[in-house]
């Protein structure tokens, strides 16, 4: 068959009615460029969230005060007393799967350095802190075991505190007061960003443990226990290990509940994850569904255009076109319609997604991939409901055709 | 032997209960290089009989054979196949593709010429135009064109596959009386060079122009002369 020629054909018969060639195109053209659009998005935010939950180390277990609730996510979480220095002591001392631990008690404080004040978190940590979250101090140092022991008035900026309190000016050795409290400036942690639920990470101040416990706390009850485990591996393992550690700890009998949960990174990840990919695939089915309308929308023209040319078909059957060639060509005209819709749809889906991801400042991740289907599955879309107005037209009798007014 | 022959051959159209005999058994033959009228009243047959002997319709009964072919056994498929090698058409109302230059549309049936028969197929195209004197009108739009012209047009893309046979039913049906002498003496030329025509029409003055008529009534050929 002589391709080149059918093709143009079919070009110039979309050619001859433009607009109405655009119109039907219009249903692919917009469920291609919201699936493009969402997928590209959707993909982008979970890379950015999961860059996020592995920048906090994945190897990561929090050990959270209250019963774990429903789906893994614990009720009012922190909101009971439950966690004391000790258990941290414990695990610390106790566990084998288990490289470093840190209480972390977290108080919220004004804080004033000469005339600048900030209203912001406190949270007293030990000194193996930066290793657990692999936030490195950016200048001066961090404080030291020697300084929790001795509940030093010590403490470490965060970039943005730092920023704030102390503009244009070098914090270390500085006082400030945090409450009522002075505090010498001993390091600047570096700059970490916002984490997934947006909140400025840097916006912080790291002490010792002990000093904010019992200089800004309670002197009792402490938030959570972060934990590393010995590898991203065994973090099932160290969490079982710390489980049963806690356990005793509390003296729970065998019957009772936990009164405290544990989170591991990789739960976060997955609940992260699985609730874009939910999103991803509900939106993606309504742009499915568009496709789908697209698609009749091309059979529906497609059969109107039938009707209007039955004459042509009727010549090209007297002058010897085979069924197949009235078929094929009526093929051919739907798949190019559906094909320039599919390659409109993916241009106008990049646009989208970019103007999307700028407006929400989330990444855009451009799959070839899903480039390659959409276009490939627009195709199919003319071709299959293509089909059926094609097939009418090449069953078309010659004679009554030539004869159609 | 004989390039068309048929033998008994009735056609029959069924409308909800009844039956419409068009052909009732036409015994007929047709040399080559022949120029044969087709004539008879209004539904007698005529059509109907062109529309068999263009493998557009297939008989209900009787033989057809065209080239030593049996056309009756032939699929749809092998009819499409000898429409486009064996067959020009030509209808009363042009049956031309709008908006389609005349060029574009006497290059049509190349589009399913599958075997490649015809070589340079562009030139062939300005070659059959010129023939049927509108090498000056390649480019114009069948609604550009006179009557005269468009059938001309017509007779053109009958010729381009360099069929065994040319049929044409009521070419002059629309024309005025001196463009419809222009066309036929182009039928006449084209036999003069050798190529077989069967023509329709219900005027006397018309097939007079042919070397043989017949005359067709209720389905039955009821005079057969040379003239
Ligand atoms: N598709 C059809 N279905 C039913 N009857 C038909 C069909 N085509 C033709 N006929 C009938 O067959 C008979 C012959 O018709 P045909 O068209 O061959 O006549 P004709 O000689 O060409 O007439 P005209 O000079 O008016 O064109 C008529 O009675 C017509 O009504
Ligand atoms: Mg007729």
């Amino acid at each position: 068959m002589k391709w080149k020629s059918l093709i143009k054909v079919a070009l110039k018969s979309i050619m001859k009615n433009r607009m109405r060639s655009f119109l039907t195109m219009l249903g692919i053209i917009i469920g291609v460029a919201s699936v493009i659009a969402l997928i590209s998005v959707g993909k982008g935010t979970q890379a950015d969230i999961s860059g996020k939950i592995q920048s906090m180390g994945t190897n990561l277990l929090m050990v959270m005060p209250g019963a774990s609730g429903f789906g893994g996510v614990s009720r009012g979480a922190g909101s009971w007393h439950t966690l004391t220095l000790a258990d941290a002591e414990k695990i610390e001392k106790e566990a084998t799967l288990v490289t470093q631990v840190s209480p972390v008690v977290r108080e919220s404080a004004q804080v004033i350095a000469g005339r600048n004040n900030w209203f912001t978190s406190v949270q007293g940590v030990t000194a193996n802190y930066t290793i657990i979250r692999s936030w490195p101090v950016d200048r001066g140092a961090f404080f030291t075991d020697r300084d929790v022991k001795t509940m030093a008035k010590v403490a470490v900026l965060g970039a943005t505190v730092a920023d704030t309190l102390f503009p244009g000016q070098d914090p270390i050795g500085a006082r400030i007061r945090v409450g009522n409290v002075p505090f010498t400036v001993v390091g600047v942690l570096s700059k970490k960003g916002q984490n997934m639920m947006g909140s400025d990470q840097d916006d912080i101040i790291l002490a010792p443990s002990t000093t904010v416990l019992f200089r800004l706390g309670d002197g009792k009850w402490i938030n959570s226990i972060t934990v590393s485990a010995v590898s991203e591996r065994e973090t099932d393992a160290a969490r079982s290990e710390v489980e049963a550690i806690m356990r005793r700890s509390h003296r729970l009998a065998g019957s009772e509940d936990n009164n405290f949960s544990i989170r591991t990174q990789t739960e976060l990840n997955e609940m992260a994850t699985s609730v874009t990919r939910m999103m991803t695939l509900l939106l993606s089915a309504v742009a499915g569904v568009s496709l789908l309308v697209g698609g009749i929308g091309i059979m529906n023209i497609m059969l109107v255009s039938v009707t209007e040319r039955t004459r042509e078909i009727g010549i090209r059957l007297a002058i010897g076109a085979r069924e197949a060639d009235v078929l094929v060509q009526f093929l051919i005209e739907a798949a190019i319609i559906s094909l320039m819709g599919g390659l409109l749809g993916i241009l106008l889906g990049l646009v989208t997604a970019g103007v999307i991801g700028r407006a929400i400042s989330a990444s855009i991740v451009v799959d070839p991939l899903t480039i390659t289907i959409s276009f490939l599955f627009s195709g199919i879309i003319g071709i299959f409901f293509g089909f059926y107005p094609a097939k009418k037209a090449a069953a078309l009798n010659p004679i009554e055709a030539l004869h159609y007014e | 032997m004989a390039l068309i022959e048929l033998k008994n051959l009735t056609k029959t159209y069924r409308m909800g209960d009844i039956d419409v005999h068009a052909l009732r058994g036409v015994d007929m033959k047709v040399e080559e290089r022949e120029f044969l009228a087709i004539t008879g009243a209004s539904g007698s047959g005529k059509s109907t009989m062109l529309n068999i002997l263009g493998c557009l319709d297939l008989p209900s009964g009787g033989e057809y054979v065209l080239g030593g072919i049996q056309v009756s056994g032939l699929s749809k498929r092998e009819l499409a196949d000898i429409r486009n090698e064996k067959i020009g058409f030509v209808f009363q109302g042009f049956n031309l593709l709008p908006r389609t230059s005349a060029l574009e549309n006497v290059e049509l049936p190349l589009l399913y010429d599958r075997a490649g028969r015809i070589k340079n197929p562009a030139g062939k195209a300005v070659e059959v135009l010129t023939r049927v004197g509108l090498g000056d009108r390649l480019h114009h739009e069948p609604n550009k064109l006179s009557g005269g012209e468009q059938q001309r047009v017509a007779i053109a893309r009958a010729l381009i596959n360099e069929p065994s046979i040319l049929l044409a039913d009521e070419p002059t049906g629309n024309l005025d009386t001196t463009t419809s002498m222009e066309v036929i003496e182009i039928f006449r030329d084209l036999n003069r060079q050798g190529m077989t025509i069967i023509l329709v029409t219900h005027e006397p003055d018309i097939a007079h122009q042919a070397r043989r008529a017949i005359e067709l009534r209720d389905g039955r050929i009821i005079k057969d002369e040379v003239l």
